[in-house]
């Protein structure tokens, strides 16, 4: 376990490397720089401007001194941001990025392992079906729907709970935020488990605890389930990438102070060295997570060893 | 590390699933079946729906700007912030974001089913270092990938597709991989090479039609997750060029008119759930119906 | 490098700390606050570098110029109590109020001077410094072909006299000293603490109001500076700038009482607004025109006749009144009335005439032009990503449809678009300009040869650039506005820009604000508003 663990570490070193290296270079290859505004600077200004960021040294020069930079814990200044640097924006940005994905995935986990459960027990029954349909509305309302809805609803209507703001990361302002994150992975993994769950259901160890008299609810938290949120385990690494896109519209309009919006408008502002700092961390975050479910997966499922 | 991505996927389906099995076993799923019939409804109508209407796709009708739905004038789902009927529209939308889901989801499924039966039959080094670049690919955050080739090279329909499709193939890559992965050390593939058979007839006779199962629903289930990617570069302001649309671009005008012009969103989001739906249903069909396990 | 780091995670979690208390003793607080949706997170709270009306509303509640805005926009004596002009109108003396620092340091004419050559230093980087090319040797020393700052025209005289030298007569040059990049700096504090000066735990403001907080992307935080020298006045005591940039939700916050007030609210939601509240919807002409250049240097637009067949087929009521629907004003000049005192500007010819035989006269243009059902103009019409923008490109490309142009629209975001207009990479495209400073000049000098990238049509007319440098010089103010006038003519037959609409500004503001006075700068320094109970 040791060494799988310290190769996988091993490994991770150059695949950031290279993703650094993709994404810097794909940044600017994009047309339009961090200072092409609605009102066009004059050209001695704009000339001030790149060299205040070193932006007037070749491509390759400038990939260098990032790199290094990056190597030292440098993330460089915010273009866009300017009293901020990218490092400080980061700092602040990922807390809140994370408590709200993080409640999602685990909301998504537990909700969604216990619909898929049900649907499963009950397997074609009106149960089933109405537990899948409410799911699946999930999938198929997409968030930027999804959330001003929900504001529209709680918020204006109803007026039981904030429509936007941070708040401090208070309950109030998360339950919103995190509800329309975690719908569609809800959906995505109350469906994962009922089809696991069938399929285990019908197993021969599930089949022989039944004959030995335990009652139904018992079969199916102790000895089915374990089976049963395998693939669910495994879907955790694509949920967190999902979560992760999912977040940046959220984040949007819920006016979250999370990574997730400077990476989009970083994207757009051609704030490069934001976009940069954001991809770093999703990267590590991505790499981080696949490594834990692996683990996982490997603690759940005898089968797997790890040479 | 190797085996275990194998024991993630799917298990593969016997020598030669009986694809008629399957087809009885998918008839006998009514959501699945149900599900066929609308989609199919559907797609009729993206095609045909705008001709019912007197309108063409981009006529002002400067005195019925943003109007609710009216039969007099025969704009069945009302008009939009320029004047322009929603039926033809949403239809047109649904036109184009039905294709950009085939699309989009064809190519990653030649890439992935291409570059995934190479690593997985060549296996070895050849193998490793092409699913390190899979890996490395993912990590990156893809919606970065799609933001930056949507910018890169400007807008055009065709690249929408072709930029998500470049991205969606990773995971069909992965999944042909650890099937052909274990397919290629199988009875009746050993039994062919002993025969004489050559790679490329290998590949083409035994493990290509061994693949389809898999290869097929998780396509089914790559379209609605397609077409929701594309919904979300609309929001982004990333979408198609007017006077095209998709529902994407519908949906993401109208919600941000939601109260003033509910029939905005209702309608593109009707067709856009329902879409959704049905393919969703017919993934977890075909699912059931292609597993060779007895359930 | 590890230092810094680990100080940079200080700081911030003594922001958070910060905000979790601020909002903690929220509730108990009956002092007044103010909370606003800003429509824009800031990028800094530096002057020198500010560049968006978002941060001009923080930014000008901190800190107060020689002249400052009054309640109605107006210019009023702000750090200068009083000041003289030389008969050539290029020699002002200042005499600087008896006031300080929110630190209690004296704000004196060095800090003025301070802060004029920092802005035109080239090493500042500043990107609005060409604002005060109106001061002497500015540009100069601000394109580095001139060395020494002791050669800017801004001179101490003593600690509370200030002698400013213009390069030319302006006279809007008291308006313009209202304008952020002619804020003071406290030369004590960045003599003290480098760029880290402008830090919210560091900043030191003369105004109204000093920014104690600011978390990224939640909100900034002002509170009153008793230190103000007009603080009995000021009646709000503290001030949440709210980013509010997704300005639906904003709207929706609002609604919910959220906010007091939202700049800039989302023009989707006017007809509800209108109806459901019309006290708190606040619209009003606003100095700023939406237009759309014709790339001039490339054919067949470097052809008068195409670009006027090309503006006189557009129906801007159609526009304004049902599209837009947020009291747009149709635009018939570059210039809006009433900017300054230029009265009337110079309307094109054809503004009263029928739009029918608008139609019908750019048919005839377009045919002598070469152009007819066998051979119809094709060309591009770009706009950048905004729902607006959009729906007045359909609307202005179906319009082109009858006179037989075919428009092929095209949308790119923010970036592209304006860099592709500032390469000449365009045939037509949506452009917008809001005035710096409220004269006319400040609109068309666009138009001006020497102007550069930010005349992206490329018009360059001899004429018009003689017209222009001669109104540079001209201290008589109604001969100024006659020649200006005389050069918005000869801009309107030639026909570069295209001009759609006068801007208006969009605010909501709730009844509980008083002092809200609406006016075309859409500047309402806080100082001036109080929050009824």
């Amino acid at each position: 376990m040791a060494t799988f663990l310290f190769r996988r570490l091993l490994i991770s070193i150059p695949t950031l490397l290279i993703i650094i290296t993709i994404a810097f270079f794909m940044m600017r290859i994009a047309p339009g720089g961090p200072f092409d505004e609605e009102r066009a600077l004059p050209p001695q200004i704009e000339k001030n401007m790149l060299a205040a960021y070193d932006l007037d040294q070749p491509l390759v020069v400038q990939y260098w001194r990032y790199l290094t930079g990056v190597l030292q814990g440098d993330f460089g200044p915010s273009f866009k941001y300017r009293d901020f640097t990218v490092a400080e924006l980061l700092i602040t940005g990922f807390p809140p990025s994370l408590k709200v994905g993080g409640i999602a995935i685990l909301l998504a986990i537990v909700v969604g392992i216990t619909m898929g459960t049900i649907a499963a027990v009950r397997q074609n029954s009106g149960v089933d079906h109405a537990v899948m349909a409410t799911a699946m509305t999930g999938i198929a309302v997409p968030n930027f729907v999804m959330a001003p809805l929900l504001t529209l609803i709680f918020g204006v209507f109803l007026g039981v709970l904030p429509v936007a703001g941070w708040g401090g990361g208070s309950v109030r302002n998360l339950i919103l935020p995190v509800i329309a994150l975690a719908l569609p992975q809800i959906a995505y993994i109350a469906r994962l488990t009922r089809g696991s769950m069938i399929e285990t259901l019908g197993a021969d160890h599930i089949r022989t605890a039944r004959a030995k008299g335990l009652s139904e609810r018992l079969v199916v938290t102790r000895h089915a389930l374990q089976g049963a949120i395998l693939p669910v385990v495994s879907y955790l690494g694509p949920a967190a990438a999902q979560l992760i896109s999912g977040s940046l519209v959220i984040e949007q309009i819920f006016g979250i102070p999370g990574i997730g919006r400077y990476f989009i408008q970083g994207a757009l502002n051609r704030d490069y060295t934001l976009v940069m700092g954001t991809v770093i961390v999703y990267a590590l975050l991505i790499l981080i997570l696949n490594l834990i479910v692996d683990l996982l997966y490997s603690l759940l499922d005898p089968r797997v060893q790890h040479k | 590390m190797t085996d275990m991505a194998e024991l993630r996927q799917v298990e593969p389906g016997g020598a030669a699933a009986p694809s008629a099995r399957a087809w009885r076993r998918l008839k006998r799923n009514k959501a699945a079946m149900a599900s066929m019939v609308i989609l199919a409804v559907v797609a009729v109508l993206t095609i045909i729906a705008p001709m019912l209407s007197p309108h063409p796709i981009d006529e002002i009708y400067w005195d019925r700007i943003q109007a609710p739905p009216d039969f007099a004038n025969a704009h069945w789902f009302g008009t939009d912030g320029n004047g322009r009927d929603l039926f033809v529209r949403t239809f047109h939308g649904g036109r184009i974001s039905l294709m950009v889901g085939l699309l989009a989801t064809l190519v990653s499924l030649v890439i992935g089913v291409t570059y995934g039966a190479i690593a997985g039959y060549v296996g070895g080094r050849t193998d490793d270092l092409m699913m390190r670049i899979v890996d490395i690919i993912y990590a990156l955050p893809f919606m970065f990938f799609v933001i930056i080739l949507m910018v890169v090279f400007g807008r055009h329909i065709f690249l929408i597709f072709v930029a998500i499709g470049a991205v969606e193939w990773l995971t069909m890559a992965r999944i042909v991989r650890g099937q052909t992965l274990s397919l290629k050390n199988r009875e009746f593939v050993m039994a062919a090479r002993a025969a004489g058979a050559t790679d490329v007839q290998i590949i083409r006779r035994h493990i290509i039609p061994n693949l389809m199962g898999p290869v097929i629903v998780y396509m089914t289930l790559t379209i609605p997750q397609v077409i929701l990617i594309e919904s979300l570069l609309s929001f982004l302001g990333l979408g198609v060029q007017e006077p095209l649309t998709s529902w994407g671009v519908l949906i993401s005008e109208g919600a941000e008119t939601m109260e003033a012009a509910p029939w905005m969103l209702v309608f593109p989001s009707i067709f856009l759930a329902l879409t959704l739906f049905c393919f969703n249903f017919i993934g977890d069909g075909l699912r059931d119906a292609l597993d060779p396990r007895d359930r | 490098m590890t230092n810094q780091l680990m100080s940079t995670r200080q700081t911030v979690i003594g922001l958070l700390t910060a905000g979790a208390l601020g909002l903690s003793s929220l509730g108990s607080l009956v002092a007044a606050e103010l909370r606003i949706g800003n429509a824009g997170e800031p990028d800094t709270l530096d002057p020198h570098h500010a560049s968006g009306t978002w941060e001009n509303r923080i930014i000008g509640d901190m800190f107060m110029g020689l002249t400052t805005e009054a309640a109605d926009a107006s210019v009023i004596p702000g750090a200068a109590e009083s000041w003289t002009v030389s008969d050539d109108g290029l020699v002002y003396t200042f005499t600087l109020r008896d006031h300080t620092w929110s630190d209690g340091q004296p704000v004196t004419s060095g800090d003025f001077v301070f802060a004029m050559r920092r802005l035109l230093e080239p090493e500042t980087a500043a990107e609005y410094a060409s604002i005060m090319y109106t001061l002497k040797n500015a540009k100069a020393l601000n394109e580095a072909s001139m060395d020494g700052m002791e050669n800017l025209g801004v001179k101490a005289i003593d600690d509370k006299t200030l002698e400013i030298t213009l390069e030319y007569p302006a006279p809007y040059f008291i308006e313009q000293l209202t304008h952020y990049t002619a804020f003071p700096i406290p030369e004590h504090k960045v003599d003290e603490l480098g760029e880290d000066w402008v830090k919210p735990e560091n900043i030191v403001a003369n105004g109204a109001y000093v920014v104690t907080e600011w978390v990224p992307n939640t909100h900034v935080r002002a509170e009153k500076n008793e230190a103000f020298y007009d603080a009995a006045n000021v009646t709000i005591d503290s001030i949440m700038y709210y980013p509010a940039e997704e300005r639906n939700a904003a709207t929706k916050q609002f609604r919910a009482g959220e906010l007091d007030m939202q700049y800039d609210f989302a023009s989707e939601q006017i007809d509800w607004l209108r109806e459901n509240m019309p006290d708190e919807t606040r619209i009003s002409p606003y100095l700023g025109i939406y237009y759309y250049p014709i790339n001039t240097r490339k054919p067949p637009f470097d052809n008068v006749d195409v670009r006027q067949a090309l503006a006189m087929s557009i129906d801007r009521e159609a526009i304004t009144d049902k599209v837009l629907k947020t009291g747009e004003i149709a635009a018939y000049s570059f210039v809006p009335p009433n900017a300054g005192d230029y009265g009337e500007p110079a309307y094109v010819d054809w503004k009263d005439a029928p739009y029918e035989d608008r139609v019908a006269k750019a048919r005839e243009l377009l045919a002598g032009a070469g152009f007819g059902p066998d051979k119809p103009l094709e060309l591009q019409l770009r706009y950048n990503t905004s729902e607006n923008h959009k729906k007045v490109a359909i609307a202005v490309a179906a319009m082109w449809k009858q006179i037989g142009v075919q428009a092929e629209l095209f949308n790119a975001e923010v970036k592209v678009h304006y860099n592709d207009l500032q390469q000449g990479n365009f045939d037509i495209a949506r452009a917008g300009w809001i005035a710096d400073y409220n004269d006319p000049q400040n609109f068309l000098y666009l138009m001006e040869t020497d102007t550069g990238p930010l005349n992206y049509a490329g018009f360059s007319s001899s004429e018009f650039d003689g017209l222009m440098n001669q109104a540079d010089v001209e201290t008589d103010a109604a001969k100024r506005n006659d020649l200006m006038r005389q050069a918005e003519a000869i801009a309107m037959a030639e026909m570069p820009y295209v001009p759609i609409h006068y801007y208006v500004s969009k605010d909501l503001v709730s009844t509980k604000i008083q002092g809200y006075v609406e006016n075309t700068k859409n500047i309402h320094r806080t100082r001036f508003l109080s929050l009824a109970e």
